[in-house]
């Protein structure tokens, strides 16, 4: 259908040319517009003289120039020309127009895109909607009604999905307001706070975790992020008693046991991770990334001072990862500085779609 | 789909003006009347599939279609009407797309008003138009794209820069682009009289006409630009000396100098080279400006985006066009035939003498504005050319243009009487004298702008001196003066209007001297004394727009106790943006304003306000706008009209009319 449009415009373009051609053969002009200016100027001299903008005789000397200037203007006619060069033009017109016309535009346009005016994509059915705009209309109506709570749990997890913590927070707060503050939805509210601050604890997130911590005791992640916070506000000796007793009270195989380890080791305290890898498998998704992100911020500052094809092939699928192509593609080309040109690095591009 | 349609034309539009840029020209030269014709249609053509490919981006800006790269970076679904549709230039890619749409609406009007016009002449012409318009649209095409997709569509767009939010924004870019692209034709049938050879007073009388009328657009484009400054970015001043603006300030001083020239050829077959030169200048001015405003070289409001890529792609359209026709000039120019001589003293001599102090002006303008840009990517040194430079050289050279603009109308054409002339202008002199001495007794105050205020009084009334002569001078009832006003040509009053402006905005400047300026923190009660009038400050209230919040200060204007208007200047703060704005609180009193701007908000509560009273300022703008009048006035000129012939034949055998 739109190769018909373009089909049509193109054709009318190419007739706007063609045309002026189909009639008879014209012959130029010629004298005729030097004779009609020279009366127009005759008019105006008169004009002038009449109205006493210029006496008589200067009036008369600028009649005689204007006179001259006609008898100095171009005397020759111009020969007729034959239609060949017409005939030559028109073909070219015709072959050109088109191709270049079609060549350019599907380098450059997207034929098969059709129009998304915001109002329609907003009233689409919703089998039909793209993401944005379910998450929009979801929005407007929790906009229009915020007590539905439903609405929100949904909200919450496309925020968490799309890596909006901030408004995953809000969200939180509201399911809170509505479904009373369950330890469950103060954790996550708590979370989505930390992954908002930058992996920081906030007065408000370790409220949240205190406050889930009261409601029920046995949980052992509010402990974990109170002795995260105490380690941020710099309360070494809190920190490291509360890593180290929620060690004692969970299971052996717990699957953040590792990680806690470590943040022991780090604060000077005695045991070490076995393996960071489960560890990191075994957290929240919130923390899993933020603790991916610190392991590649290790990798990439180790990388700057060399290292091996394999070393920079994870980074750059680290950054793939965690959806930043443009630090990927930095990393990808620091990587063939180090290592020169390499087949590999070819490969891993094409494969992450990140160009050659 | 319809997006899809805009950019196929815009495509096909590129591939059609390399065939107008060709085929015409091939024409001229084999001497065939029918390709030279083909230039018409094409011409028309052209024009219709850009400003379908306007429309169709103007119709993704008001539904929003954010699967356009442009529209999500410019615009927001929240934002008015008014502010979707100028959105559509308020940006880079936009902004040239309409560039273009002008330069083809130009093509298609002398392709359909100018048939009185040899058809070599316009068949190059138009040629000389399309190679033009087919380096932008290249330029447009692979490096400013408006019509690129996304896949994935955001549900909102970053809107628009809230500086650009305004009323200002969507009338000053048409306005200054029908201006600087205008010059487009008068150098396109430059190029065109060199290539055909064929440059006469027929040549200045076709192309008179679209000189004034990007002139009328040009005048109005700075004005408006100068008064969205004023009100917009909160400092109260008008005029920055702002590389930018010297940008359109340059083609506009060539273009009054192109003017003026070109009714010398037209009249008197004269200052033919001159005139030829004049025309490629100006358009060359007018791609410099697009060239620094559009390559980054330059920050400021206008840069909206810095791609190095696009600065050389721009600089290359420059050499381009600037070399090639200057070689052409260079190469041809020797073959023109010399015109008529003329006296010193005359009205043509005045006019070389008004283009020499016009061209001097803008190679100062020229100088001030290049020179540091020069020197920084030489010496990497940062040097700042501001006000002070261009005061110095730039007020001095313009103040005898006019001392003697009022005397140039005053002379005859050829040969002049510059004793007679002076003498009729006594009345002039008289007046700027008492003016001066009105100003210096009343209002006392700095002596340049009593010295300003005089000049400006003899300006106006030098300027209808002319016109008054001729409908008085000898004598007459006034119904016999009202027949000769009538009767005079539209073209006299049109000067008389025009240089008349100059005069009103020369007095709003000079009256500057006795504004009065405040910097203070204001709080709710206060009262500040104000020049002649009092301010009270209102509650500070906060009231949200459609996309923005603002905080505003009402506040009345009292002049002996009574309020004689009121104010509300305000801060306004763009969430999607995350910026704040200045909304200066204007009031025009006569032909003063009152002027307030704020800025921060303490923490006490109070905010920090500028505070101005502008004495005659509103004359700055008026003046501009009377210019732009008496342009209008002398394009409806029957004799400058379309068909000139026909009409002026016609006129012959009733003169008094």
């Amino acid at each position: 259908m739109i190769w018909v449009v373009f089909a049509t415009m193109t054709g009318a373009a190419v007739l706007a040319f063609l045309w002026p051609l189909a009639g008879k053969p014209r012959v130029a002009p010629g004298r005729r517009v030097e004779v009609n200016l020279y009366h127009a100027e005759l008019a105006d001299i008169e004009r002038d003289v009449t109205r006493g903008l210029m006496t008589v005789d200067d009036g008369e000397a600028a009649r005689t120039e204007a006179a001259r200037r006609l008898l100095g203007a171009t005397t020759e006619e111009p020969a007729p020309v034959g239609r060949q060069g017409a005939k030559i033009a028109s073909l070219l017109v015709i072959l050109a127009v088109p191709l270049l016309t079609v060549g350019l535009y599907l380098r450059l346009g997207a034929p098969d895109y059709v129009d998304m005016p915001l109002q329609a994509r907003l009233q689409a059915a919703p089998a039909n909607m793209d993401m944005a705009a379910a998450l929009a209309r979801i929005e407007a109506h929790l906009a229009q009604e915020p007590d539905d709570a439903r609405g929100w749990e949904i909200v919450a997890q496309v925020y968490v999905g799309l890596g909006r913590a901030g408004d995953a927070a809000r969200a939180y707060r509201n399911l809170i307001r509505l479904q009373g503050a369950s330890p469950d939805l103060l954790i996550t509210l708590g979370q989505s706070l930390i992954f908002a601050n930058e992996g920081r604890v906030s007065a408000e997130a370790q409220a949240a975790f205190e406050k889930a911590l009261a409601a029920e005791p046995g949980r052992l992640e509010p402990r974990f992020y109170l002795a995260l916070a105490a380690e941020q506000q710099g309360d070494k000796a809190r920190a490291l008693d509360g890593f180290t007793r929620l060690l004692a009270d969970a299971p052996p195989d717990a699957a953040f046991a590792p990680m806690v380890r470590e943040r022991i080791a780090k604060l000077g305290g005695e045991a070490a991770a076995p393996s960071q890898g489960t560890a990191i498998a075994a957290l929240a998704p919130a923390e899993r990334e933020a603790a991916i992100r610190s392991m590649v911020e290790g990798l990439a500052a180790r990388l700057a001072s060399g290292g091996n094809l394999e070393e920079w092939s994870r980074l750059v699928r680290a950054y793939t990862v965690l959806r930043e192509p443009e630090k990927a593609r930095a990393a990808l080309a620091e990587a063939r500085k180090a290592l020169g040109a390499d087949a590999a690095l070819d490969a891993l591009a094409r494969e992450l779609g990140l160009g050659g | 789909m319809i997006t899809e349609i805009g950019h196929y034309a815009l495509v096909l539009a590129l591939a059609l003006a390399l065939v107008q840029s060709t085929a015409p020209l091939w024409g001229v030269w084999r001497g065939d009347a029918a390709l030279m014709a083909t230039a018409r249609p094409v011409a028309v053509m052209q024009f219709l599939l850009i400003a379908l490919a306007f429309a169709a981006l103007t119709h993704a800006y008001l539904t929003s279609d954010f699967s356009l790269l442009n529209v999500v970076e410019n615009s927001h679904s929240a934002k008015p009407l008014i502010y979707k549709i100028s959105g559509v230039w308020g940006n880079h890619e936009g902004s040239m797309l309409l560039w273009v749409l002008i330069l083809a609406l130009f093509g298609a009007l002398v392709a359909l008003g100018s048939r009185a016009m040899p058809e070599d002449l316009a068949a190059a012409t138009l040629a000389v138009q399309a190679w033009i318009g087919a380096a932008f649209l290249f330029f447009i095409l692979l490096t400013s794209n408006p019509f690129l997709r996304l896949a994935q569509p955001p549900i909102e767009g970053n809107d628009l820069n809230p500086i650009l939010q305004d009323l200002g924004l969507a009338i000053h870019p048409p306005l200054l682009y029908l201006g600087y692209v205008g010059f487009s034709i008068t150098f396109s049938f430059a190029a065109a009289a060199l290539i055909c050879g064929r440059i006469d007073a027929s040549w200045a009388r076709f192309v008179r006409p679209w000189t004034l009328l990007a002139w009328i657009f040009l005048t109005l484009g700075i004005a408006m630009g100068s008064y969205w400054a004023y009100y917009t970015l909160g400092w109260g001043g008008f005029w920055f000396w702002d590389p930018v603006e010297n940008a359109s300030l340059m083609p506009w001083l060539a273009g009054t100098a192109l003017l003026h020239t070109a009714a010398v050829m037209e009249k008197r077959d004269a200052l033919k080279i001159w005139t030829i030169f004049l025309a490629i200048l100006a358009f060359s001015l007018s791609l410099l400006g697009t060239f620094l405003v559009r390559s980054g070289v330059l920050t400021s409001v206008h840069a909206f985006a810095n791609d190095p890529a696009r600065g050389v792609f721009i600089l290359a359209i420059l050499v381009f066009f600037i070399g090639g026709s200057l070689a052409l000039f260079a190469w041809r120019a020797s073959r023109l035939r010399p015109g008529g001589i003329f006296a010193p003293v005359s009205r043509e001599g005045a006019l070389v003498l008004n283009n020499l102090l016009l061209t001097t002006c803008c190679a100062t303008v020229f100088v001030g504005t290049l020179y540091p840009l020069a020197l920084e990517s030489i010496a990497g040194e940062k040097i700042s050319v501001g006000a002070p430079f261009f005061n110095l050289t730039f007020g001095p050279i313009f103040a005898p243009i006019m001392l003697v603009m009022p005397l140039g109308q005053m002379l005859a054409w050829k040969r002049g009487d510059l004793l007679g002339a002076a003498q009729r202008l006594m009345v002039a002199v008289a007046a700027g004298f008492a003016v001066a001495l009105l100003f210096g007794a009343m209002r006392g105050g700095p002596v340049l702008s009593i010295v300003g205020v005089a000049i400006a009084a003899y300006l106006v009334i030098g300027s209808f001196a002319e016109v008054y002569g001729r409908i008085i001078g000898h004598g007459a009832t006034a119904g016999v003066a009202l027949a000769r006003a009538l009767g005079l040509p539209r073209s006299a009053w049109g000067t008389a209007f025009a240089h008349a402006g100059v005069g009103v905005t020369l007095f709003g400047l000079a009256a500057t001297g006795w504004g009065v300026e405040r910097v203070q923190a204001v709080k709710p009660g206060d009262r500040i004394a104000l020049g002649p009038y009092q301010l009270v400050v209102g509650e500070i209230v906060k009231r949200p727009g459609p996309n923005f919040e603002a905080t505003i200060a009402p506040m009345e204007i009292r002049s002996g106790g009574m309020v004689v208007a009121t104010i509300e200047p305000a801060r306004r703060f763009y969430p999607s943006r995350q910026m704040p704005t200045t909304e200066a609180g204007i009031s025009t009193l006569g032909f003063g304003q009152v002027y307030v701007s704020l800025s921060e908000q303490n923490p006490d509560g109070s905010l920090d306000a500028r505070l101005y009273w502008k004495p005659w300022v509103a004359l700055i703008w008026i003046g501009a706008l009377l210019m732009a009048f008496g342009g209008g006035l002398s394009l409806s000129d029957r004799r400058l009209r379309i068909g000139v012939a026909r009409r002026a034949r016609a006129s012959a055998a009733q003169p008094a009319e």
